[in-house]
């Protein structure tokens, strides 16, 4: 499991998260499926961290391959991937703007066509 | 050929010639046992399911006495017990895909005796298929898969009808098919077929068991639960609820490329009959409340094999099932909906111009003439393909390491796999499995910048396909 943190910035207040991927996407994550994190409380501009703040987030510090393309299209998630917020479809939660609480578990996963 | 292979493959032909003779024979042998004398052999020529069999109850009971026995072991269960098992025996199922999803789950559906079980596919079974496709064996290699999986049923169970459909479902077709049965499952392998599926279940309103798998991992929702009619907030979500949009093309990964691990497909097509038999054996809900939709995750490799995830509902907005859609029976037929157009096409990667590529044979050629060239042949697969065969003297450095960052090279520092010694003009080639990747690593690595401005990078064309058919035809291919 690891942990990462931003070098240089011990002012921001963390929090921890459980952030997961399925489906084949781990493997733009280097092919580690749980990742636990510790990501600011707050954006830059003081508001509260987002699913939509977290995917940027993961975007810049956890992922190592540069197919980002495969994660994000047009700013938001790429179509086909499922994001669970605590075990529930983030639909039920307010999408992008649900607002991560301390410990949540938030699982990415790209839905699989195979047969 | 030699003459003790030729002979060998003499009596593999016979064996198998034997083996299919036979099979018909027992064939005949249960049906005469179970008096239902006319089989649906033929029934690949017409698809027209008849009327479900009158329930014949010679006496008292309402089953045969066979079939107290056949089903003794789930007739007993509160879930089936004999009000399920009629529902089951009256039941038409449909099982479009007769792969690693399809070949349990029809195998499962039948035992449990459903009463017409239609089975959709329109391709052969190959020798790839065997490893998780289990209703198909050695003998049955070119087969169509739907004769293959009606016969393997059928030898289970004479008592259920297999209804063959020997082709793909298509817009065409698929309302006509779609509508004989009472719950469709899909088993098939892409997403042009599956929201095909989904939008005639919606359309007919039947409940869809549907189930997907990859690599190590499953997924599975019964969609369109209860089937109410579109517009309804009363019925399930359809495939397009939960994803409205297709995934783009180059995100998805076909069992071929990707590959998948036979138990890993086997439990998701378990699984679907499992739904489907609980759908039926139930019967119509006494009072009609949507269940909560959830999704299940399988993971082979994962902490958590089994996860439920609760889903969202029916969108009001949905192209399919919502409250101002304009999809009906005769515009998918018309062929309205572009499935291929909408799930897009794979196009193929035309990134490096004719001279920074090479040939197979010339690459063969040129190594062989000159021994000792001072050269770099990179192999982009994936480890294990590597593994499974490889150009004598290739490094591997799979693609998805090269999409890495900080791999080294950037800004013109040598990354690890290129040797110290090597001059800086000396060429680099790529190759891959089919010639795609290594166009867009060359280019990578063009930009790069290791070695000298004259350093040639370029990539075989075709890949290591292109290698089997003009170099070593022994090749180990996949």
């Amino acid at each position: 499991m690891a942990v990462e943190t931003e070098a240089g910035s011990q002012e921001v207040a963390k929090m921890p998260v459980v952030v997961e991927f399925s489906g084949g996407l781990e493997m733009l994550f280097s092919d580690q499926r749980r990742h636990s994190l510790s990501i600011p409380v707050a954006t830059s501009e003081g508001k509260p961290a987002t699913v939509a703040f977290l995917i940027d987030y993961l975007c810049r510090n956890t992922m190592k391959d540069t197919r980002k393309e495969l994660f994000v299209l047009d700013d938001h998630l790429r179509p086909g991937i499922l994001v669970l917020i605590n075990d529930a479809d983030w639909e039920l939660e307010g999408e992008e703007a649900y607002e991560i609480q301390s410990g949540d578990n938030i699982l990415f996963v790209s839905t699989l066509h195979g047969g | 050929m030699e003459p003790a292979s030729g002979r060998a493959e003499q009596l593999r032909l016979q064996i198998a010639k034997a083996e299919a003779e036979l099979r018909g024979l027992r064939l005949q042998l249960s049906q005469l046992e179970t008096g239902q004398e006319h089989a649906p052999r033929d029934q690949s020529l017409h698809n027209n399911i008849p009327q479900n069999p009158e329930i014949e109850s010679p006496g008292k009971w309402p089953l045969q006495q066979q079939e107290y026995e056949r089903y003794a072991r789930q007739l007993v269960l509160p879930s089936v017990g004999i009000a399920g098992q009629l529902r089951l025996k009256s039941a038409a199922v449909l099982v479009v895909g007769a792969g690693g999803l399809g070949c349990p789950a029809a195998a499962y559906l039948a035992g449990a005796g459903v009463g017409v079980l239609g089975l959709v596919d329109g391709d052969i079974v190959e020798v790839s298929n065997l490893h998780r496709q289990t209703a198909h064996s050695h003998t049955k290699i070119g087969m169509n898969k739907v004769d293959s999986l009606a016969e393997y049923c059928t030898d289970l169970n004479p008592r259920v009808h297999c209804v063959r459909h020997a082709t793909p479902l298509t817009p065409e077709n698929a309302g006509e098919i779609v509508s004989k049965y009472h719950v469709v499952l899909d088993c098939t392998d892409h997403p042009t077929s599956r929201y095909l599926i989904s939008d005639a279940c919606v359309l007919l309103q039947k409940p869809l068991v549907s189930a997907s798998a990859l690599r190590t991992d499953g997924q599975l929702i019964v969609l369109n639960n209860p089937p109410a009619p579109q517009g309804s907030k009363d019925g399930g979500p359809c495939y397009r609820c939960v994803f409205p949009q297709p995934p783009p093309p180059d995100g998805v990964l076909s069992c071929g490329e990707g590959g998948i691990l036979g138990p890993v497909v086997g439990v998701m097509g378990v699984l679907q009959a499992l739904e489907a038999i609980k759908l039926v054996a139930a019967g119509p809900p006494a009072q009609p409340e949507a269940p909560a939709p959830s999704l299940l995750l399988f993971s082979a490799a994962g902490t958590s094999t089994f996860r439920s995830i609760r889903m969202r509902g029916r969108r009001p907005d949905c192209f399919a099932c919502g409250t101002s859609s304009s999809l009906t029976l005769d515009a998918l037929k018309s062929g309205m909906v572009d499935y291929v157009l909408f799930c897009g096409i794979r196009s193929p990667v035309r990134v490096l111009l004719p001279e920074e590529r090479i040939t197979a044979a010339a690459y063969n050629n040129m190594v062989a003439e000159k021994p000792g060239f001072a050269h770099v042949l990179l192999d982009v697969r994936d480890r294990e393909h590597h593994a499974i065969g490889s150009i004598p003297g290739a490094v591997n450095v799979p693609f998805s390491m090269f999409q890495r960052t900080g791999m080294g090279g950037q800004d013109g520092t040598r990354p690890d796999w290129l040797p110290e010694s090597l001059p800086p003009d000396a060429p680099i080639y790529v190759v891959c499995r089919v010639g795609n990747d290594s166009q867009l690593a060359a280019r990578k690595l063009q930009e790069m910048r290791t070695g000298s401005e004259h350093r040639f990078i370029g990539d075989i064309q075709g890949g290591m396909e292109a290698w089997k058919r003009e170099v070593d035809k022994s090749f180990p291919f996949i």
